[in-house]
Formats: C-alpha cells, sequence, structure tokens
C-alpha cells in the first residue's frame, strides 16, 4: 500500500472500558481502500468491542474515528451501514422457515419489493460467485450457503467496509476456497476488508495486514506474509507456543463400538444419522470432521445417552449400551462435552460449583444420599479451574460470566478430571485461544496415554490433523470409513466431507454435490496449511 | 429515551429488594385506587395491614391469620418447585377441590365410626386426590405434548361443576333438611382438624405449611433432585445432558404440587370450612401463584408472602365491611401485588439507562 492513499477508516486512540475490564486500550491503526485487514488476538483480546464500536453498536469512551477524511461516529449499526460499513456475523441470525430473498429483506433497512430483490440477489451472487438461489428455504441450505446470505445481504448495501467476524469457522475447505475467491475480488475492487480469525494460516493466504490485539492493546501491526504461523501466534499470545506432545501408545483392544446407528432428526430443519458405525480402540483418538449441522450435534447427544437409539446399535466392551441413558453411561465411564457451552454443556445462571455437579456426581463423590455435598463440590470445581487453568474470580461465579473459551476450559476439565473410559467431545476448541486449544488438546492426548478413547467431533480440519489417530467425516448424516490421519492430505479430507456445497450452479439440487464433489482442487489454503505442520 | 442493559449477572439487592418496593408500589396505586372510589385511602390501608394485627379486636383476626396463610403456603411450596423447573401448574385450586372432596369422602363414608387412624387417611386420601387430578395434565403433556398451562387450569372448571355436583348430590347432608352442602366435619370428632391452641389458628393444616417450607428448602437447596429441578428449569438441554427425563420430572413436579394442593384442601374441609359447599373453594389455588412469585419461589420467601397475602384477605374484608369497599377493588388490589412483582424483577436481570440524545 502506498502512503499516498489516503486510508479509507483511521482509527486513533479508541478506548472502551466494562466495569473492572479495559476491553480497548487507545486502538489506532488506519485501513486503506481495498485492503484486506486482519485483526488477530486471543479471546478476550478485545477484537469484538472494536469491531462492534466501527459497526455502531457500542460508543468508544474516548479516541476518534475517520471514514474517508470525515469523523464518523455511528450510533447505531443503521447509520453505519449508511456510511458504507456492512458487518457479517460469526452467528447467522437468520429465519429457518423463510427462504433466502425474505432472510435478506428482513435484514434490510429498506427492502425492495421481493420480486426485484430476488433479481438483485442472483445479479451478485453471480457477479462474486457465491451461488445461491434466492428462493431456497435457509432451513436447508449448508452452514456455508447460509453465511452466503448474510454476505450477500451486505453486498447488496455496496459497502465500502466489509467486517467479517470468523467467517471460515463453519466451511469446509473447499467453500473456503469460494470464499476467499470473492474477498479478493472485493478487494481488487476497492472494497476493504476486515477479516478477524484465529486461524492464522488463513490469514496468511488472505490478508495484506494484519493489527495484531493483546490485552485490549495494539502489540503490533505487520505483513502476515512476511511471518509464519508460530511467530503470529506467538505475538498474539505473547509466550512460546508448545505443540501437543503425544503420549506414544499403540492403540489397545476395542472399546465402543457403533452398529447402523440410526436416529431420527429431532427438529423439522435437523439433520438425521444413517447408519453409523464405527470402532473406538483404547487409547486412541477417533477424529471426526465435518461442517456442523450435519449430524455432530445428534452424534454425541447419542452416544452421551441424552437421545438413545435403538437396541443393538451401540457397545461397550461386549455390553449392549443402547438403551442407557446420561448417568448409566456415566457410571460406565463414557463422558461427553457438547458443543454448545453455554445452555447445554453448563447452565448459564448456575455458579461453577453447581455446574461441576451437573455431570459429576455419578464419579465423584459429590452427593451422600441424595444430599449435595457442597464442600466436595466445591473443591471438584476448584480442582478443575486449577488443573485447567480457568481464569475466574471464583468457583461461586456463574458460568455466563466467564469467557467462551474460559468456560470450555472448565467444561472440559469436568469431564477429563472424572478418569473417563470415553471421552467424546464435539468442537472443543471451538472459539477458544491458541494457547488454550494447546492445553485442551493436549488433556485430550494425555487421556489416551491413560488408556481411554477419545472421540473428536470438530469442524477444525487442523486441529484433527494434529491430535487424531484415524479420521472419518460426518456428512448428510453419514459417516465415512476410518482412514489412518497419517498420510492423509487436507485436499483428501476435503473430499471425504461431501465436496463443497454449492460449486455447482444453484439450479442443482443440494444432493448431487455431495457425492461426485468438486473437480477442482483446493490449492493456496491446503498447501499452506501443510506448511506450517 | 430509557435502555435496557443487561447484567452479567443477576442482581443480588434487587432480588431482595422487588417484594419490598413492589408491596409499597401496591400501597401507593392501591390508595390511588381507593381515592378514586371515594374512600379514604390512608384509613383503607391502615385497614388492610395494620388492623388486623395490631388493631382492636386484633386478637380474633390473628387467628385468621394464619388460617389463611396455611393453605397460600401449604399450595405455594408446591407450585414453586414446578415454577423452579419451569413447569407451569396454574390449575392448584382444582387440585384443591378435588383434594378436599377426597378428604371429604373418607370421612362421610366412615361416618359415624370413630377412630384415630381416620384423621390419617384423609390426609391420604386429599394427598392422592389432588395427585391424581394433576397426573391428568402430567399424562397429557408427556404423552401429547400438551401445556399444562391450560389442561391444569381448565381442570379447574371440572373440579369446580364437581365440587357443586357433590355438595347438592352424593355429599349432600342426609339430615340437612335439604340445604345443599355435607354434614359438617367439625362435628364429628375423629375427621375434624381442630385447632391444637385454641384461639391461635393453628390447626394441622398449619403445622403440615411449615413442614412443606422446610421440606422445600431442603428439596431446593439441599437435594440432588432439587438441583436437577433448577438446571431444567434454567436450562432444559443442559438437564436432559445431566440425566434428567423431562417426562420423570413434570409428572414429580405436578404430582407434588397436585397432592400437596390436595392436603391443603383436606384440612380445609376438615377444619376452618367444615363441610362441602358449592362455594367452598375460596381462590387459594390461584392466590398461591401470587404468593410463590411474591416469595421468589424460595420457601422461606413464600412463608412470608403467604402471611402478607392473607393479612389482605382479612384486611381486606375488613376494609369491606367497614368502609364499603367493593370486593372488585380488594381483588385489584391483590392483582397489582403480582403486576408490580413481575414489573420491578425486570431490574434483577437489567439494569436501566438513561441515555440522552448524543452528538
Amino acid at each position: 500500500m502506498s502512503r499516498a492513499v489516503p486510508p479509507l477508516l483511521r482509527l486513533s486512540g479508541l478506548s472502551k472500558s466494562y466495569p473492572g475490564v479495559r476491553a480497548n486500550d487507545d486502538i489506532s491503526f488506519d485501513i486503506a481502500p481495498g485492503e484486506v485487514h486482519a485483526l488477530l488476538g486471543e479471546n478476550g483480546a478485545g477484537k469484538s468491542t472494536l469491531v462492534k464500536m466501527i459497526y455502531g453498536l457500542v460508543a468508544p469512551d474516548a479516541g476518534r474515528m475517520e471514514l474517508s477524511g470525515a469523523p464518523f461516529a455511528p450510533p447505531e449499526p443503521r447509520a453505519a451501514r449508511a456510511a458504507g460499513v456492512g458487518m457479517v456475523f460469526q452467528h447467522f441470525s437468520l429465519f429457518e422457515a423463510l427462504n433466502v430473498a425474505e432472510n435478506v429483506a428482513l435484514g434490510m433497512d429498506d427492502a425492495p419489493p421481493m420480486r426485484q430483490l430476488a433479481r438483485a440477489i442472483r445479479e451478485v451472487s453471480e457477479t462474486y460467485g457465491l451461488p445461491l438461489d434466492p428462493n431456497r428455504t435457509v432451513g436447508d441450505l449448508s452452514a456455508g450457503e447460509r453465511q452466503r446470505v448474510e454476505i450477500i445481504r451486505c453486498l447488496l448495501a455496496g459497502p465500502r467496509l466489509l467486517i467479517m467476524d470468523e467467517p471460515t469457522s463453519v466451511l469446509t475447505p473447499q467453500e473456503v476456497n469460494i470464499l476467499f475467491k470473492t474477498l479478493r475480488q472485493l478487494s481488487a475492487e476497492g472494497t476493504a476488508i476486515l477479516y478477524i480469525s484465529h486461524k492464522l494460516e488463513e490469514i496468511r493466504s488472505l490478508c495484506d495486514t494484519a493489527t495484531i490485539l493483546r490485552g485490549g492493546k495494539v502489540v503490533g501491526t505487520t505483513d502476515p506474509r512476511a511471518r509464519t504461523a508460530r511467530e503470529l501466534a506467538e505475538m498474539m499470545v505473547g509466550a512460546e507456543l508448545r505443540s501437543p506432545a503425544r503420549p506414544a501408545t499403540a492403540p489397545g483392544p476395542a472399546l465402543l463400538e457403533a452398529r447402523a446407528l440410526s436416529l431420527a432428526p429431532g427438529t423439522a430443519f435437523g439433520p438425521a444419522l444413517k447408519g453409523v458405525g464405527f470402532t473406538l480402540h483404547e487409547g486412541e483418538v477417533l477424529g471426526i470432521g465435518g461442517v456442523a449441522g450435519n449430524g455432530q450435534e445428534e452424534l454425541l447427544a447419542t452416544l452421551s445417552g441424552e437421545r438413545p437409539s435403538g437396541p443393538g446399535t451401540l457397545w461397550l466392551g461386549g455390553q449392549d449400551i443402547s438403551g442407557l441413558g446420561p448417568n448409566e453411561r456415566r457410571a460406565l465411564g463414557i463422558l461427553g462435552a457438547p458443543e454448545e457451552r453455554l445452555g447445554h454443556a453448563a447452565a448459564p445462571d448456575l455458579s461453577l460449583t453447581e455446574n461441576a455437579l451437573l455431570t459429576g456426581t455419578v464419579r465423584r463423590p459429590l452427593v451422600r444420599r441424595g444430599f449435595i455435598d457442597r464442600r466436595a463440590a466445591r473443591a471438584f470445581a476448584e480442582e478443575v479451574i486449577r488443573d485447567f487453568d480457568v481464569r475466574t474470580p471464583g468457583p461461586e461465579v456463574a458460568a455466563r460470566a466467564l469467557s467462551g473459551g474460559n468456560l470450555q476450559k472448565f467444561v472440559i476439565g469436568r469431564e477429563v478430571l472424572q478418569a473417563p473410559r470415553v471421552l467424546v467431545v464435539n468442537q472443543p476448541t471451538w472459539g477458544v485461544d491458541a494457547a488454550a486449544a494447546a492445553a485442551i488438546r493436549q488433556a485430550l492426548l494425555d487421556l489416551t496415554g491413560q488408556g481411554a478413547g477419545v472421540i473428536v467431533i470438530s469442524q477444525d480440519l487442523e486441529e484433527l490433523m494434529e491430535i487424531a489417530d484415524r479420521f472419518c467425516a460426518l456428512n448428510d448424516g453419514r459417516l465415512s470409513a476410518p482412514r489412518p490421519m497419517a498420510g492423509l492430505t487436507l485436499d483428501e479430507i476435503g473430499l471425504m466431507l461431501g465436496g463443497a456445497h454449492g460449486m455447482h450452479p444453484p439450479d442443482a439440487g443440494p444432493d448431487t454435490g455431495r457425492d461426485t464433489g468438486p473437480d477442482a482442487g483446493p490449492h493456496g489454503l491446503g498447501a499452506a496449511s501443510r506448511g506450517a505442520r | 429515551m430509557i435502555h435496557l442493559e443487561r447484567r452479567r449477572a443477576a442482581s443480588r439487592f434487587w432480588t431482595l429488594a422487588v417484594p419490598v418496593v413492589a408491596v409499597l408500589a401496591t400501597m401507593l396505586a392501591g390508595a390511588g385506587l381507593f381515592a378514586a372510589l371515594g374512600k379514604p385511602p390512608a384509613e383503607a390501608l391502615r385497614m388492610i395491614f395494620w388492623d388486623p394485627l395490631l388493631g382492636p379486636n386484633a386478637e380474633y383476626f390473628r387467628g385468621q391469620l394464619l388460617v389463611k396463610a396455611g393453605p397460600l403456603i401449604l399450595i405455594a411450596c408446591g407450585l414453586a418447585v414446578g415454577f423452579r423447573a419451569g413447569i407451569w401448574n396454574i390449575g392448584a385450586e382444582g387440585q384443591y377441590i378435588v383434594g378436599a372432596l377426597s378428604g371429604a369422602a373418607v370421612a362421610l363414608a366412615l361416618w359415624p365410626a370413630e377412630s384415630p387412624l381416620i384423621f390419617p387417611t384423609m390426609v391420604l386420601a386429599g394427598a392422592l386426590g389432588g395427585w391424581a387430578w394433576a397426573m391428568i395434565p402430567a399424562f397429557l403433556k408427556t404423552r401429547f405434548g400438551t401445556s399444562e398451562i391450560l389442561v391444569s387450569l381448565m381442570l379447574v372448571y371440572v373440579a369446580q361443576n364437581l365440587l357443586a355436583y357433590m355438595a347438592f348430590g352424593p355429599m349432600k347432608n342426609p339430615q340437612g333438611f335439604g340445604f345443599p352442602g355435607s354434614r359438617n366435619l367439625q362435628q364429628y370428632p375423629s375427621a375434624h382438624n381442630a385447632e391444637l391452641i385454641a384461639g391461635s389458628g393453628l390447626h394441622w393444616g398449619v403445622v403440615a405449611a411449615l413442614l412443606a417450607v422446610i421440606g422445600t428448602h431442603l428439596l431446593m437447596s439441599r437435594h440432588l433432585l432439587g438441583f436437577r429441578i433448577r438446571v431444567a428449569g434454567e436450562a432444559p438441554r443442559a438437564a436432559r445432558f445431566a440425566g434428567v427425563s423431562p417426562a420423570r420430572l413434570i409428572r414429580f413436579c405436578l404430582g407434588l404440587s397436585g397432592a400437596l394442593a390436595g392436603v391443603a384442601g383436606m384440612f380445609e374441609v376438615a377444619g376452618p370450612s367444615g363441610q362441602i359447599t358449592d362455594s367452598f373453594n375460596a381462590n387459594y389455588g390461584f392466590t398461591a401463584i401470587i404468593v410463590a412469585f411474591l416469595g421468589r419461589l424460595n420457601p422461606w420467601g413464600i412463608l412470608a408472602a403467604g402471611l402478607l397475602m392473607a393479612l389482605t384477605y382479612i384486611g381486606g374484608d375488613l376494609a369491606q365491611l367497614m368502609l364499603g369497599l367493593p370486593a372488585a377493588a380488594i381483588q385489584a388490589f391483590q392483582g397489582m401485588l403480582l403486576f408490580f412483582l413481575l414489573a420491578f424483577d425486570l431490574l434483577t436481570q437489567y439494569r436501566i439507562r438513561w441515555k440522552g440524545a448524543r452528538t
């Protein structure tokens, strides 16, 4: 970027405090027109607060912003959008029962008539290579396609700056490539992009500049292409990173076995499990990849006993456990940690002590004759907090007051410390910062060292490549045959996942793409990712 | 402009202060209401809140206080357990009636036999009757997914008609000279739920209410089952993950609240009321909902709220009598209490921000 180009957005001295936290402290940087600018930082580094200020959701305490040289202080998102700032959130806000065009209309400040809007959606989707049929019901769309709805909603407003919060966390590698092509095209046309991600390889392949936040302050601005992923991660964490060490053990005898396990969908738009079969051995990590929403939640629910499957479908060392409930399975040593931390793995308004009780009463002596032993429960919670480095003022704090990463450490720690024979985790490091993710992965590997079997359901393929012994893909409720992780490339994994959704024109039904897969393999990202390992 | 901002954690101060503020707001709004009706507001409030406790003839009213508060507390304790789990039994009034009918049926069937076993049998029958009546919405909900709110509420009207039928038909006193209503159980020593200390209003139902408060306290804050009930109310998916069966929970919560309401009805018919009449029920089952919320679904809070509510009942009657206040005004006054409670409850989860226009 030449110095002569005036910045599109200039932040000078932005600060924002919340009670007890300085979320943003004197943040200054520029974004040039057409620049793809990465915002990097651990959880709690202040990335969200910063983009919320730019998008008008939060007002800064001090400092100023300029957009194309004019003062910019959006009092609400509507004003930010009018000034040409669009944002795609990490969590979609879409109505599943409505179609694409209706969803887009609901998010617009003044929506044109439906027919005109549908035409505009088609045009934008063709121009930017984001196939999307405006008449399809959102409930039938893949996560990648849902994200396109959000992106197209932004693009229809013709933004000058597009903010993207962790956009690839829900995408397959192929879908990531489609997205990056679009983003590069937008950038070439002069739209600046502020890109938030944990995935350093992506940032290295996509972004021109990276601003790194730590503890609410800018700790560096760098060209991510000139740095290794490890260097970027260490700038983020401010310390040296340790890669998980794997205890050298050979997989032992079979432990948990699923035979033709099927499950009806739980909701109208939920997927079903279709004839899932696998064998988990002692001392191994079985990685199950795939985009969330393809049966991942259901698989965890049926393994944990929340939604038991038909008789004869799940076996633990020769015992049919298909009909057992969650606590009976806990007694046998099958523990789990669901993806959704708040509301499923933990109750938001209960304290950490109480959340330790939630699953800990079967394998830990926390209850005497039906009565809760408060002291023991508290000691157990404190043990989890200590061993898993959960940052919290104490065990009496409500779960929802913890940051996502800290709560995740607590949830995983709670199960790991109960010495499971089988541990099933879904998205164990989703939204968790690099240091915490490494700690969680290490804990999972340590379990296998003690002879436990671990099933890791994750859409983070790099994570699975790092810790899994064998890999299967879960797509549309079907589980592929497991293959040894060693030797699998990211491209092959992408194909196992059923190929990219929407690599085909929108009119071709959703199913045609699944089995044939894309003929064009991904480039750039796959190579870069492997290069980093 | 007023903005609501969600608190990171529920405010401890407001959790405790809301009931007090709600009572004060009710007094204020009530005073306005009474003034608008042309009655002296200060005097009306004094009659409702002061006279029954410390005014002239207070010794008579003080006994009434326990008589009225007993069933309210007993029913509200059961309801609170269900409400904590997100199971809304609105039909305690019906369970109360059926419990009374069941208890009275035992007594009337055995009359005039005398035995110390009769009264305990009546208690059991009352509990069973209320339990069975509450199991209807429980069964329909777990089997067909119906709303327990609607079913339990509608069963109140069924119970009321059943009550009228019993009072005019099968349970009518054969020696009652054709008047509707059953034999008076107060004149049947083995069945009579008499005052334990004369003039105090303390009968077995009040004792049961106190036991219910202690039992609910132990259940909800010490026992694993109470913990699971709380989890189910706050995070249903987390509860299922923790191994709580929703169907079993529904049956337990509805069954418990039904049984307690039934027992309350039985103590009432065998004691203060004495007989089954078509107007036997006195809305205790509905008022107990207010009591449960006013007491923050906490058993000790319910104990206080039940006494306060009983006070407004007695004081309300007094104000009706002395000042000619219409009964509807008293009911509106009691309703305002719940209204203000729920309105101010917002403050425990949210803080109010006054935001001026920004430049």
